[in-house]
């Protein structure tokens, strides 16, 4: 059932229902842990796993085509700025892969409004934020009115 | 039936969605409309929603003007060769000139972008992609979003853009809380739909556990288009759909593969079959398989055609590569940043492609419209050089007043990915914040009757199942409701076999769309008597309506145009050769909420000639 989670590691917190995109993580009334209500409709995007602060909740492949016995485990680390993966293959075999997931801390990114505010001028061009200067190009490139013809190319 | 508390939220300006396009929307409104109240709404929650939830491992299109790779001009002409001469190459061009600042604000805010040792530059993919570690791409870019956002609402699935009570303009939009079940009814001077394409509007080759590891996430139900169509926004290209050659069973994707660790296909047998079916395509489209690199719907042709003539399955030829520890790296983490399902399917059995070269498929067919597809609705041009045709109002509006689109929702402009997804929502935002300083200046005034009508709409599904569900003993089972994965299935199955989905090997004609019409229009009457057993099955129910009234519309532009524009996307047995001298033009719809009819027309085609 593509996600699921261990009964002895899940304390209910409810962060993956909170992050799930599929609204498929909800808590069980009767146990108060999660559980994976809809798991046709799991994508294993993994959002609920790396974001359980229990390591509570796994994956096993879709059961229409995924043979049992293999394990994609993940552990992402905010702080470290990293993700750790696990793979095991059916028969054994093991890779191990890490990435980093963000250059800058958590939190940093300006609101827009740090910005000095834009000029009505600059309402009426045809610029974003932040441009010119953050195309690293001296100027946006346009075309002429009449570059667009109604004929076959 | 329980009394659902209303909660009005006034604001100037609306995002309906919290994926790439709503994220650029959202940051970009606030950069310009300092004092204005900008809300973003998702049906999930905008840290980790819509197709970029899982992360990504490139961005797909990067122009590179720094370095001079390329000008806007070069993605239009790649982006017309790939959808077979039929982009709007005004919006594309657009997009292309802008994406670059886009890329290099992720890379300032966080988002590892990888780098060639040797020159300093960007890691190519290929010409328009550059390598990333995108794991956490969504949670970067929500944060940009949140800090500019007057409010974001979490889990709030929006249902139905609401008009003035003049009918002249957009006035916002209602939907209801998936948590807590208030129905919220947002007021706004200008709304951009940021929401999703459609994934699960045909059947999906995996139909048990599985259904839902599409190739895009099951999440995208088709709202970007159902809620402009709702309220009479012209609709182009929706015959367009997408057919994506995958990895089997995870539709784990094949562009660093081809691209840059340099994988190759063959048949089953180890041959090269590309080059046999050249005479084949150029039969059914001409010069366009001249074209270079070859447009992807002619390469899935191949595939089909080998595959039909007995020497399935395609592999690719990963054994070389992988042998190059650097190259067997990227190919896994290729997996684990945006599709870890095939890592779990190589896993499970027992698949290394350093010794196995693994088995290709082709999907079934996705409606979308940021990707090698551009289906979605008809919007006005940039203002600097559009042609008049194209240009009767603020970049990216609609054919509705102070309704914007972007990603998904805005048709003909295909391979915008997620970087020209954000960037497109920039561009919406800017034209929004103009046209609430030049006209929308006013609140829309909403007549309550239509608001009352709505909210009895949204929470009818539970009612009726309220009603009829001890009627029978238990189970799924009843004369008087159907489930909302019951219309799920039907709907699948409609489009599948009348539509041209993956069991008739995308063969369709006018005799079966026209009878895909009836059954979808008993489905349309069917959906009236929807039960919903609680609020997660509540979005399900309006998931389904959203997907149902995009796949009439894909049935209706797909009857209209007759030619076989895309072989590979599908086919029009009737008409199976590309016909420039009738159909070199864009295809547009209009429906009419009150009749339920749908009107068609042409609309022309402007390339950039010199």
């Amino acid at each position: 059932m593509p996600t699921f989670v261990y009964m002895t590691r899940c304390d209910g917190c409810g962060h993956c229902v909170d992050i799930c995109p599929s609204d498929i993580m909800h808590i069980d009334k009767t146990y108060r842990r999660a559980l994976n209500i809809e798991p046709n409709m799991c994508w294993e995007c993994y959002s609920c796993v790396k974001a359980c602060p229990q390591f509570a909740i796994d994956c096993r492949g879709y059961a229409d085509f995924a043979p049992l016995g293999h394990s994609v485990r993940a552990r992402r680390e905010e702080e470290k700025g990293t993700i750790s993966w696990k793979i095991k293959f059916r028969d054994g075999r093991e890779k191990n892969f890490v990435s980093p997931i963000r250059t800058t801390p958590w939190g940093s990114i300006p609101s827009p409004t740090e910005l000095a505010p834009p000029t009505a001028e600059m309402l009426k061009s045809q610029h974003l934020a932040h441009e010119p200067d953050a195309l690293k190009v001296p100027a946006l490139p346009a075309l002429k009115p009449d570059q667009l013809k109604r004929e076959m190319v | 039936m329980r009394r659902r508390r209303t909660v009005y939220v006034d604001c100037d300006i609306l995002v309906v969605g919290g994926g790439m396009g709503g994220c650029g929307a959202t940051y970009e409104s606030r950069y310009w409309g300092r004092d204005l109240k900008i809300v973003c709404v998702e049906k999930a929650n905008i840290e980790r929603s819509g197709a970029v939830a899982q992360g990504l491992y490139a961005i797909n299109c990067y122009m590179g003007m720094q370095w001079n790779e390329n000008q806007p001009e070069d993605h239009v002409r790649y982006a017309r060769i790939d959808l077979m001469g039929l982009v709007r190459e005004d919006l594309g061009y657009d997009i292309a000139r802008h994406v670059d600042s886009t890329v290099h604000k992720f890379e300032e805010w966080g988002l590892p972008i990888m780098r060639d040792p040797k020159t300093g530059r960007y890691q190519r993919e290929g010409r328009w992609q550059i390598m990333i570690h995108g794991e956490s791409y969504k949670p970067i870019v929500a944060e940009a979003a949140r800090k500019a956002a007057t409010e974001v609402y979490n889990r709030i699935m929006v249902t139905h853009l609401l008009m003035d009570r003049s009918h002249k303009r957009v006035a916002g939009a209602v939907g209801f809380n998936v948590r807590t079940g208030d129905f919220y009814v947002f007021r706004a001077k200008a709304v951009i739909v940021a929401a999703g394409g459609a994934s699960h509007i045909f059947k999906p080759r995996a139909v048990g556990e599985g259904m839902g590891r599409t190739w895009y996430a099951p999440w995208s139900s088709a709202s970007a288009y159902a809620l402009p169509i709702l309220v009479g926004a012209k609709m182009t290209q929706m015959e367009n759909r997408i057919v994506l050659t995958r990895f089997k069973d995870g539709y784990g994707p094949v562009g660093a593969y081809f691209l840059h660790l340099k994988t190759y296909t063959q048949n089953a047998y180890g041959e090269e079959y590309e080059s046999k079916w050249y005479d084949d395509t150029k039969a059914l489209v001409g010069n366009y398989i001249d074209q270079h690199p070859v447009p992807t719907c002619l390469r899935n042709h191949a595939i089909l055609r080998e595959i039909a003539a007995g020497r399935g399955p395609i592999r690719m030829v990963t054994k070389e590569a992988f042998q190059d520890p650097h190259k067997e790296t990227v190919g896994w983490e290729n997996f684990l940043g945006m599709t870890i399902g095939q890592a779990v399917v190589w896993a499970s059995q027992n698949i290394d492609p350093k010794h196995v070269n693994p088995e290709l498929t082709t999907s079934e067919p996705y409606v979308m419209g940021s990707h090698a597809t551009c289906s979605g609705a008809w919007a006005s041009g940039p203002e600097d050089y559009a042609p008049a045709e194209y240009q009767w109002g603020y970049n990216r509006m609609m054919t509705v007043e102070g309704l914007f689109g972007a990603g998904d929702t805005i048709g003909g402009t295909a391979h915008k990915f997620s970087s020209g997804s954000f960037t497109e929502g920039r561009i919406a935002a800017k034209a929004a914040v103009k046209y609430v300083a030049e006209k929308g200046r006013d609140l829309p005034q909403v007549s309550d009757a239509e608001i009352a009508d709505l909210k009895k709409a949204v929470y009818k599904p539970l009612e009726h199942y309220q009603i009829y569900r001890n009627e029978i003993v238990a189970g799924t089972v009843s004369p008087s409701y159907i489930l909302p994965i019951h219309g799920l299935q039907r709907l699948e199955k409609i489009m599948d076999e009348y539509v041209g989905g993956i069991s008739v090997n995308y063969m369709t004609n006018e005799p079966l769309l026209t009878r895909g019409l009836e059954l979808l229009g008993m489905l349309k009457e069917d959906v009236a008597s929807l039960g919903a057993e609680d609020l997660h099955q509540l979005q399900r129910a309006w998931e389904l309506q959203h997907r149902l009234l995009a796949s009439e519309c894909v049935t209706q532009h797909t009857l209209f145009r007759k030619e076989t524009r895309w072989p590979g996307y599908y086919y029009r047995g009737d008409y199976p050769k590309l016909d420039d001298e009738s159909w070199h033009c864009f295809t547009l719809s209009r429906y009419d909420r009150e009749s339920g009819k749908w009107a068609m027309e042409k609309a022309p085609v402007y390339h950039i000639v010199t």
